[in-house]
């Protein structure tokens, strides 16, 4: 409430899946907008969860998440769906691409779901998925007859940071993008993902298990320190 | 999101053809059972038109209707000429054409008949009988044919056949002392009468005159002049056919032949006796719809299975889809699409397909069991089946669409396994 432009901003937030401990609760978080922070996760610190939270897939039990200044707890689902592809953008971890859709097709597969994104591109819905891929050091001619399945994991990596970043998203949420790389690429790929990320205005949130990153970022947080309820021990 | 069912599909290809082979195949099965079962009915029904009575030794009507008009089976006995001769003289009757059955050639059956048949026999849609060469039989030894007998055997105008005693293919009793001479072909019916050799009443007379129980006399030829000079009014005739002035004296007449004092007789309506022979195969062709029904199940199952092992190596895709923000009623509308659209794809390939069967078999069909199927757009009975077929496709494609529903909202963003 007291600060409307954050793009992410919770509140005692808690979350146990049914009939299970706590896995999330968290007092308080906010992350600016155009900010880029590193939230390092181990297994079992409720990082799945918190994406799904994120995401508006999953609810709170109870506290307060907003996501630039809206509540997707009380948005009704279809409207939670529709806010999350206007306004989020995912990266995943591996296999972020749908295999039976082309390489520009796979970045602008999220236009499809949102009617905000395209309208902020017009009709260069295509041109601009093609300027992504070459930002992010694809070559698009090149590629544009191979399936997306031919990909190198790299490469794979950077399709999914386009079709996250198309449409100038506020927020993008990378989950483990680079834990299939090997360090110099993960270097690249984080530079990359810095450059796009100031050009469209997107706050990001990126995690991953790995500290080793966390100097590479402007703020980064360790999720046992944010979240209460984390135990590493339950990874087992 | 059509376009998106169609592209994992496509992506999907082996399986999606086989599983819409086999689709087809089991639809093609069903419509063509369909097909076939109401072709062969209608082929049956348009044997015979404008006659009202068919009358016979006393017989059972199903009986009566095959062997006078399908030349299938043997007739019990025979009615006598004086009751013919009285009955066709009845007020009622406007035309009889007798016929009298029992001799073949090669393989062909023989009728002994006048010239009424050709004036009153119709077929179809009350067609009459038309002449592709030649014109009825005048003289005794003069033989009409239909016309498969002489497109199958080569006979033209002018030849001389020889007919055989009894109805065998190989026979080893022949008038061959009284040949006959070609006088006419019919042209093609699609009817029994184009596998029939049609002969004068008389000329069966003839050529039975040294002949008793079915055996030559020996000592006792009759050459074929000889036998004209005797009295070749037949003693006995298989049946006839009656057509009356008016309708409406049908069931009378009916029943006084049936009650008829001079001997057994049956009278019957073929259209009743077609409707009894549709009970009596009522049976055999629910059993095959049954079965081509339980083929069909068979082949949506199938479908439904093979979309059953793709969903859990698709559940990365439906995270996919729905992190970039599908609702989880989108992923449930792709993947119903994706079952209607392997359905329907099997419907379309399965009724090319039975087309593409139908116009492969249907001169064999025609020339062996004198069936003729059809190539015309499908019957409603056929599209009701396909509709069946299509809505039970979608049931079935339910099953696969809410399990990854259910599965995508747990599921969520990220795959848990």
């Amino acid at each position: 409430m007291n600060t409307p432009t954050a793009t992410v901003a919770i509140d005692d937030l808690r979350y146990a899946w049914p009939g299970k401990p706590a896995l999330i609760d968290i007092p308080h978080l906010v992350i600016g907008a155009g900010e880029r922070v590193f939230l390092e996760g181990p297994s079992g610190s409720g990082k799945s969860t918190l994406l799904g939270l994120l995401g508006g897939v999953l609810l709170p039990d109870a506290g307060r998440l907003a996501i630039l200044g809206t509540e997707p707890a009380r948005l009704r689902a279809g409207a939670r769906d529709r806010f999350r592809a206007d306004h989020i953008g995912f990266i995943f971890q591996q296999f972020n691409l749908v295999p039976y859709l082309g390489l520009v097709e796979n970045v602008t597969l999220g236009c499809r779901f949102s009617p905000r994104r395209r309208q902020r591109l017009g009709a260069r819905v295509n041109s601009e998925a093609e300027r992504l891929l070459g930002a992010l050091g694809l070559d698009v001619q090149s590629l544009r007859h191979h399936s997306v399945t031919e990909l190198s994991v790299g490469q794979q990596q950077r399709v999914a940071a386009a079709r996250a970043l198309i449409g100038a998203p506020e927020l993008v949420i990378a989950d483990e993008p680079t834990s299939a790389l090997d360090a110099n690429a993960r270097a690249a790929f984080i530079e990359l993902l810095f450059g796009e990320c100031g050009r469209a205005g997107s706050t990001l949130v990126f995690v991953s298990h790995d500290p080793a990153l966390a100097p590479l970022f402007p703020r980064s947080l360790r999720l046992t320190d944010v979240n209460r309820a984390a135990t590493p021990a339950e990874a087992a | 999101m059509f376009r998106l069912a169609l592209k994992s599909l496509l992506n999907r290809r082996g399986t999606v053809l086989l599983t819409v082979f086999t689709i087809a195949l089991s639809t093609a099965l069903l419509v063509g059972v369909e097909r076939v079962r109401s072709e062969a009915r209608s082929s049956f029904a348009s044997t015979l038109s404008g006659t009202d009575l068919i009358v016979g030794a006393r017989a059972g009507t199903v009986q009566l209707l095959l062997y006078s008009v399908f030349r299938l089976g043997e007739p019990t006995a025979n009615v006598s000429w004086a009751t013919y001769q009285q009955i066709a003289a009845a007020p009622a009757v406007a035309w009889t054409v007798p016929i009298s059955l029992g001799d073949s050639h090669r393989g062909y059956r023989v009728l002994g008949t006048t010239g009424a048949y050709f004036e009153h026999y119709r077929f179809g849609n009350r067609q009459p009988l038309a002449f592709a060469h030649g014109e009825p039989f005048a003289g005794v030894y003069e033989a009409v044919l239909g016309s498969e007998v002489a497109a199958k055997l080569g006979y033209s105008l002018g030849d001389d056949i020889v007919i055989a005693h009894g109805i065998g293919r190989v026979s080893f009793s022949n008038h061959d002392d009284k040949p006959f001479r070609i006088a006419g072909i019919l042209a093609p019916t699609g009817t029994p009468v184009d596998r029939t050799v049609h002969v004068p009443l008389a000329a069966i007379e003839a050529i039975h005159l040294d002949w008793q129980s079915g055996t030559r006399l020996p000592g006792r030829g009759i050459s074929a002049e000889q036998a004209l000079t005797h009295d070749l009014t037949p003693r006995s005739i298989t049946a006839f056919l009656v057509g009356l002035k008016s309708r409406v004296a049908t069931f009378q007449l009916q029943r006084q032949i049936n009650e008829y004092r001079g001997e057994a007789l049956s009278a019957i309506l073929p259209g009743v006796a077609l409707q009894q022979l549709w009970s009596l195969t009522g049976v055999a062709e629910n059993a095959l719809r049954l079965v081509a029904a339980c083929v069909v199940i068979v082949g949506i199952l199938g479908m439904s299975t093979a979309l059953l092992t793709t969903l859990n190596e698709r559940r990365r895709e439906m995270a996919i889809l729905r992190s970039v923000g599908a609702r989880p009623r989108t992923i449930l509308g792709l993947l119903c699409l994706e079952a209607m659209s392997l359905t329907l794809a099997g419907i379309v390939l399965g009724v090319l397909l039975l087309y593409a069967i139908l116009a492969a078999v249907r001169g064999y069909a025609a020339s062996q069991f004198g069936l003729f199927l059809g190539l015309g757009l499908p019957t409603a009975a056929e599209l009701y089946a396909l509709a069946a077929i299509f809505s039970a496709g979608l049931v079935a494609g339910m099953v696969p669409a809410w399990l990854g529903y259910r599965r995508s909202l747990s599921d969520g963003l990220a795959v848990r396994t």
